[in-house]
């Protein structure tokens, strides 16, 4: 009779193969312990990912992260798209906040073939960059409540209120650019759209309403004391380990650095607003929680600053598209970085004088902060993990590329 | 006609009227949870509202394929559903709805049912273990933690009104509560002993926040993950089955029961006024779901051992204190 246990063996035998970063030893011994897939397919996965974890009784002494089951063959396919048209595929990277992935590929193409941009564009450019990260936080919100609250109790609750503000986000964009998830509103020297007209009016009550509902959720959340036990004290990430390991965006801001890529290298225009960064020291998942709801609230403020102080004239320092093979830069090669909803998503270009890219290389922030995770979870409980999950808010878009 | 023929077209009588109501419970917990997370629920079976979509449910689940996994325990696996059901509808053995309207009466009758709806874990863990996943397993280990530490304080608060009464008959305690203002969540260490109930009610029923057996985001449905079509549907039915036992218990012990204006000339009010106490601590208990996050493991154990046990353990002896002094309506 064939042993129907065999898959159990063989995950055991690939824990052994991936070797954990960090074993904590209890002291049940080995034979205790036992070892629990959860992932690819799984409720609070994000998305595709595998954690392969080694418990003793409810604690977790062992993780092994499995990715790449959404590997797309980003890079590669960057290289046989011209560079008109990879900016609508650049924004599948990371396909909840799409706009940022197309800025920081247009933005790494006018580095390299020395192309202006339009003020009016760049301002616009920042305009859609702030109303993504508020549509992207609220999808982290959502999803992040969902998990430790279960998708048939109050997570589920906090989701579909988050869901609703990200909505209003989507709509914006629809009339912007007629598109719900993927834009293609950036191109190489601006950016494709102009404000309809009445744009900026639907836009300034959104974002005022957001506001006042950001309120409602920190009630919720905040108030709730079950909330404060799950997140307070739980995933911390010390200044050094997140040096160390090279987490970016909310997860370092959340553990004391202050480092946002919007004041540290300004990119378009960033520098006439006067981005304040907002920094907590705890380093757990209520210090990220709380670096996001402040994000919320600056992102709303820039959208307001960009609205009041949108300069006129064109949008585009090229003409409109007429053929894919339009676009040819030098020679050379540059590197962009942009802070995205998740921290500094990076865009690595060389050109051979070609309508295409010779090579592009992608540093998605989900795959850096990613990382950290087999050194914060061992030690804790199986709970945790799906909270800790939660915070680090990756999406596998932008991981496996 | 012999007292066992009575007895059995009681329980049968009984018996269609807790499924029926379960079956529209569901209704109402979707319905609720939807305006709390505005929504509308279920909407196109059946007008006006969606009425339908209960037998709907039940329909879809008794078609679907019913799936043995392979390395599963059979017989434990087959045998869980019943054995989580059964303790799950005995309770409302003892359940009158009016006065002299239920199966039994029993002079134990809180007795019963805190004994008998404490036998759900035996099905619980049956399905956690036979289904021999690492998810049912380790939420079966939950559910023997979380159950047994619950059970004392959910027995002691249950002991506050009997103290009171001075009777662990279902109808006595409810009698006691005559008169204006007389139902015991009216009197302070009553009220104490309801809030300490709904707590103890919200981890027996394994609702959010204490569903960590189900934990869906963790452990994908618990000991429940490999169970489909109709043994699926009966684990379901035993959880609604002791949510709604729960809540009838809760409005006998602490709301008066049946009392009621008009309860007294007809019966079919009485009933009516019961139904609607039970749904108020039903909406409560499920208010509370849709609101809250899932706590952990040990932050659960901690609750109960720590807080609950002792406070539920303090109240019954400040009870009792209080009887012995100055008789039973001291409250």
């Amino acid at each position: 009779m064939p042993d129907r246990r065999a898959p159990e063996a063989s995950a055991g035998a690939a824990t052994a193969e991936a070797k954990a970063v960090r074993t904590l030893e209890i002291g049940y011994g080995g034979n205790e312990r036992l070892v629990m897939n959860m992932g690819p397919q799984h409720p609070s996965a994000h998305g595709v990912f595998r954690a392969i974890l080694t418990l003793e009784g409810e604690t977790v002494v062992a993780v092994d992260a499995v990715i790449g089951y959404l590997h797309r063959c980003h890079e590669k396919l960057a290289e046989t798209l011209t560079y008109v048209q990879y900016p609508s595929i650049a924004s599948k990277t990371d396909y909840v906040s799409a706009m940022t992935a197309e800025l920081t590929y247009v933005a790494a193409v006018e580095k390299v073939g020395k192309i202006d941009v339009p003020r009016r564009a760049q301002y616009l450019r920042v305009l859609v960059a702030e109303l993504q990260r508020i549509a992207s936080h609220c999808l982290w919100l959502g999803t992040w409540c969902m998990d430790m609250g279960g998708a048939l109790g109050g997570g589920a609750t906090v989701f579909l209120y988050a869901i609703r503000e990200r909505e209003l986000i989507l709509d914006l964009f629809e009339s912007l650019t007629g598109a719900r998830l993927l834009y293609g509103f950036h191109q190489v020297g601006g950016v494709r759209y102009d404000l309809p007209e009445g744009w900026a009016a639907t836009c300034r009550e959104t974002v005022a309403l957001i506001e006042r509902r950001l309120f409602e959720y920190e009630a919720m959340l905040e108030d709730n004391a079950f909330f404060l036990v799950r997140t307070q004290g739980v995933g911390v990430i010390s200044p050094e380990l997140a040096l160390d390991v090279g987490v970016c965006g909310p997860l370092a801001r959340g553990s004391g650095i202050k480092y946002d890529v919007r004041t540290a290298e300004p990119y378009s225009s960033y520098e006439d607003f006067a981005v304040k960064v907002p920094v907590e020291t705890a380093g757990d998942c209520y210090a990220r929680y709380k670096v996001r709801m402040a994000e919320f609230r600056e992102s709303i403020r820039l959208v307001r600053a960009v609205l009041d102080g949108l300069p006129e004239g064109a949008i585009s320092s090229r003409p409109g598209v007429k053929s894919v093979g339009q676009v040819r830069i030098p020679k050379g090669e540059g590197y962009t970085r942009v802070e995205g909803a998740r921290g500094e998503l990076g865009c690595y270009l060389v050109a051979d004088g070609g309508p295409k890219p010779y090579r592009l290389k992608w540093r998605g922030a989900s795959f850096s902060n990613l990382s950290i995770l087999p050194h914060i979870i061992p030690g804790c409980k199986i709970a945790d993990v799906v909270a800790i999950m939660g915070s680090v808010d990756p999406v596998f878009g932008e991981v496996d590329r | 006609m012999p007292p066992v023929v009575k007895y059995a077209i009681a329980g049968f009588i009984v018996l269609n009227v807790v499924i029926g109501l379960v079956t529209y419970v569901t209704l109402l917990e979707r319905k609720f949870a939807a305006r709390m997370q505005s929504r509308i629920g279920p909407y196109y079976v059946g007008w006006p509202h969606g009425w339908l979509q209960p037998i709907a449910d039940a329909l879809k689940l008794m078609m679907k394929e019913d799936v043995v996994p392979t390395a599963a325990d059979r017989w434990v696996y087959n045998l869980a559903p019943i054995a989580f059901l059964i303790p799950c509808i005995l309770i409302f053995a003892t359940i009158p709805f009016a006065p002299g309207l239920g199966v039994a009466d029993l002079n134990i009758g809180v007795l019963f049912f805190l004994a008998v709806s404490s036998l759900e874990i035996v099905g619980l863990f049956m399905g956690g273990w036979g289904s021999n996943n690492k998810y049912a397993l380790i939420s079966a280990m939950r559910a023997v933690n979380q159950i047994i530490s619950y059970d004392l304080p959910f027995v002691f608060t249950a002991l506050v009104p009997v103290v009171l009464a001075g009777s662990l008959q279902m109808s006595a305690i409810v009698d006691a509560q005559r008169g204006l203002f007389g139902w015991y969540v009216c009197t302070p260490l009553g009220l104490l002993a309801f809030v300490a109930f709904l707590v103890a009610t919200l981890a027996a029923e394994n609702r959010v926040p204490f569903d960590i057996l189900e934990a869906e985001s963790e452990l994908v449905a618990g000991f429940r993950v490999e169970y489909s079509g109709m043994k699926f549907a009966l684990i379901q039915l035993a959880e609604y089955a002791h949510m709604i036992g729960t809540s009838f218990l809760g409005a006998l012990l602490f709301l008066g029961g049946w009392l009621g204006p008009g309860a007294d000339r007809w019966l079919l009010v009485g009933s009516v006024w019961f139904l609607l106490k039970a749904m108020f601590v039903f909406l409560v208990v499920t208010w509370v779901r849709w609101s809250f996050v899932r706590i952990r493991v040990d932050q659960i154990l901690a609750i109960s051992w720590k807080l609950l046990l002792p406070a539920s353990v303090l109240l019954l002896m400040a009870t009792a204190l209080m009887v012995a002094l100055q008789g039973p309506r001291a409250g």
